[in-house]
């Protein structure tokens, strides 16, 4: 190329990397300046003492690591199989409510009932209803294993939250883009699963992260069947050796696996973005 | 002053590409008060990318842009500050669909002008029924026809009184019949004397209100002048080609 900047663009181009500059340097002691603030505000409090020798001893960290470890280990397992189910069961749910034929009526009451109820209820009971509930009846070929009841449970309770989330981005696609796809002679399915669908997903993607994450750190919830997950495990050891430094620990483990995610999401997201934008 | 030598509006040197295609490269243009500017070009020439870069909706790889004086393309300028004496109306009308025709025509005015809202609804009132559509204020736009969504979105960025009107294509989306509607607004505002940009593909149009018409070829103005030497007698090979492509 036999294009050069002129003068003036590189001057252009020095303001810009100039006020960058500056805004960065501005954004860092913002930052600064109010995490040392908030630091600054919990030492000084008077129960400090206190709470660090509570929650935030080295030994005890060191000690309930492995157990921990160990409880976390069925919160991922849990949390890689009700993923999927989760988003399966959401993205019927909320297209089964987007259906017109008369002869998929039941269907479409069942799907409004089923979100209606399982948002309604807390998680917490859904999964004590399921763990202790179901083996109670015991029906022959049912499982009685409370990792795959509880599991069960948690789809239930988030299938509902995300079948809401789908339906909220099926109906912001806007109108015209149904028209042309019918103008297209596609069917109604067809205008879902290639047109709609595609589109509804990417527009709610924050909030579909927002309820992933969600159930991840809701997968603690199992405690409550007497499941030795991550929380569990914590308050186990927590009950033997009058420290809570196991609970921070086991916070920990969940924030590893949050943040990551999170920001995978974002980033793929502005990718998308991007390529969709041709810039 | 400059300003008033070397006009409202000038571009010198533009250069602006996307991911290495060069899509301006080198345009001078320069817009004197009460001009109209009829922009013309084979689609991917540029214009649109040239209007987008007039009002700083894109940022220019190289270049100057003055207006009124003022280099707007220094880095140190508010955008905001250029854009309230500019309005821009877009191919696809772009009106917000979630605001009644009014809201749409009001919005600007009073969040960014500081006009009282009641103030802000008589003129746009008066400006929708001048154009006939004084029965619309409270519909919203998806209700509208195309042609009624365009002259919505002419009267928006007419509301806030720009000194420079930007119109992309304003009706290669709409069929002929509507087509005569909106032109006649633009004809009526070139005529009010109001500053007008315009890319379009309407020769027999350009030809009527134009008091300058620029040829876009290659990234830049390959050849300009008033519409009777522009459509009548071209000088450049290029234009001839053009013009005779369009008018078969």
């Amino acid at each position: 190329m036999t294009w050069a900047p002129s003068e003036r663009e590189l001057e252009r181009q020095a303001v810009r990397r100039r006020l960058r500059l500056q805004q960065t340097a501005i954004a860092t002691v913002v930052t600064v300046v109010v995490a040392v603030g908030l630091v600054l505000l919990v030492v000084s409090s008077p129960g400090w003492d206190r709470v660090r020798d509570y929650f935030l001893s080295w030994s005890h960290a060191r000690d309930s690591f492995a157990a921990i470890a160990e409880g976390f280990w069925i919160n991922i397992r849990i949390f890689l199989v009700a993923e999927p189910c989760v988003l399966v069961l959401g993205a019927l749910v909320a297209i089964a409510r987007q259906t017109t034929s008369p002869w998929l009526a039941p269907l479409r009451l069942l799907a409004t009932g089923y979100t209606d109820l399982f948002r309604g209820i807390p998680s917490i009971m859904v999964v004590v209803i399921c763990g202790i509930g179901i083996p109670a009846l015991g029906l022959s070929g049912v499982t009685s294993s409370l990792f795959w009841l509880t599991t069960f449970a948690l789809v239930l309770c988030y299938g509902a939250y995300v079948a809401e989330v789908f339906r909220a981005g099926i109906l912001a696609i806007h109108p015209t883009q149904v028209a042309s796809a019918e103008a297209l002679a596609l069917t109604r399915a067809q205008t879902m699963r290639f047109v709609v669908l595609p589109q509804a997903v990417r527009r709610v993607v924050p909030p579909l992260m927002n309820d992933l994450v969600s159930l991840q750190k809701d997968t603690a919830l199992i405690s409550a069947v007497g499941v030795f997950e991550a929380l569990r495990a914590a308050q186990d050891y927590q009950g033997y050796n009058f420290n809570g430094t196991p609970l921070l620990v086991a916070a920990a483990y969940f924030l590893v696996v949050a943040v990551p995610l999170t920001r995978l999401t974002d980033w793929l997201m502005r990718r998308q973005i991007e390529k969709e934008q041709g810039r | 002053m400059t300003a008033t030598v070397s006009g409202l509006l000038e571009a010198k040197a533009l250069r602006k590409s996307y991911r290495g295609r060069v899509v301006l490269d080198g345009l001078d243009l320069v817009v004197a008060e009460h001009d109209v500017v009829c922009l013309i070009g084979a689609s991917g020439s540029g214009k649109s990318t040239l209007l987008r870069c007039l009002n700083l909706l894109e940022t220019i790889d190289d270049g100057i842009i003055r207006f009124d004086g003022r280099e707007i393309s220094d880095p140190l300028v508010d955008p905001r500050s250029v854009r309230r004496e500019i309005g821009m109306v877009f191919q696809a009308y772009n009106l917000f669909p979630h605001l009644s025709v009014l809201d749409n025509c009001t919005l600007a005015q009073v969040r960014v002008h500081g006009v009282p809202a009641g103030e802000a609804a008589d003129r746009a009132r008066a400006l929708l029924a001048r154009f006939g559509l004084a029965d619309k204020a409270d519909a919203h736009p998806d209700a509208l026809s195309g042609g009624q969504q365009q002259r919505v979105a002419l009267v928006r960025a007419m509301c806030t009184r720009p000194r420079l009107l930007l119109l992309d294509e304003i009706t290669a989306a709409l069929d002929p019949e509507l087509v005569g509607e909106v032109l006649e607004i633009v004809r009526a505002e070139a005529e009010a004397g109001t500053t007008l940009v315009l890319a379009t593909h309407e020769m027999s149009f350009a030809r009527e209100v134009a008091t300058k018409v620029c040829f876009l070829d290659g990234g830049r103005v390959l050849e300009q002048g008033p519409p009777e030497q522009l459509f009548g007698d071209p000088v450049e090979e290029r234009t001839r080609a053009f013009l005779a492509r369009v008018r078969s």
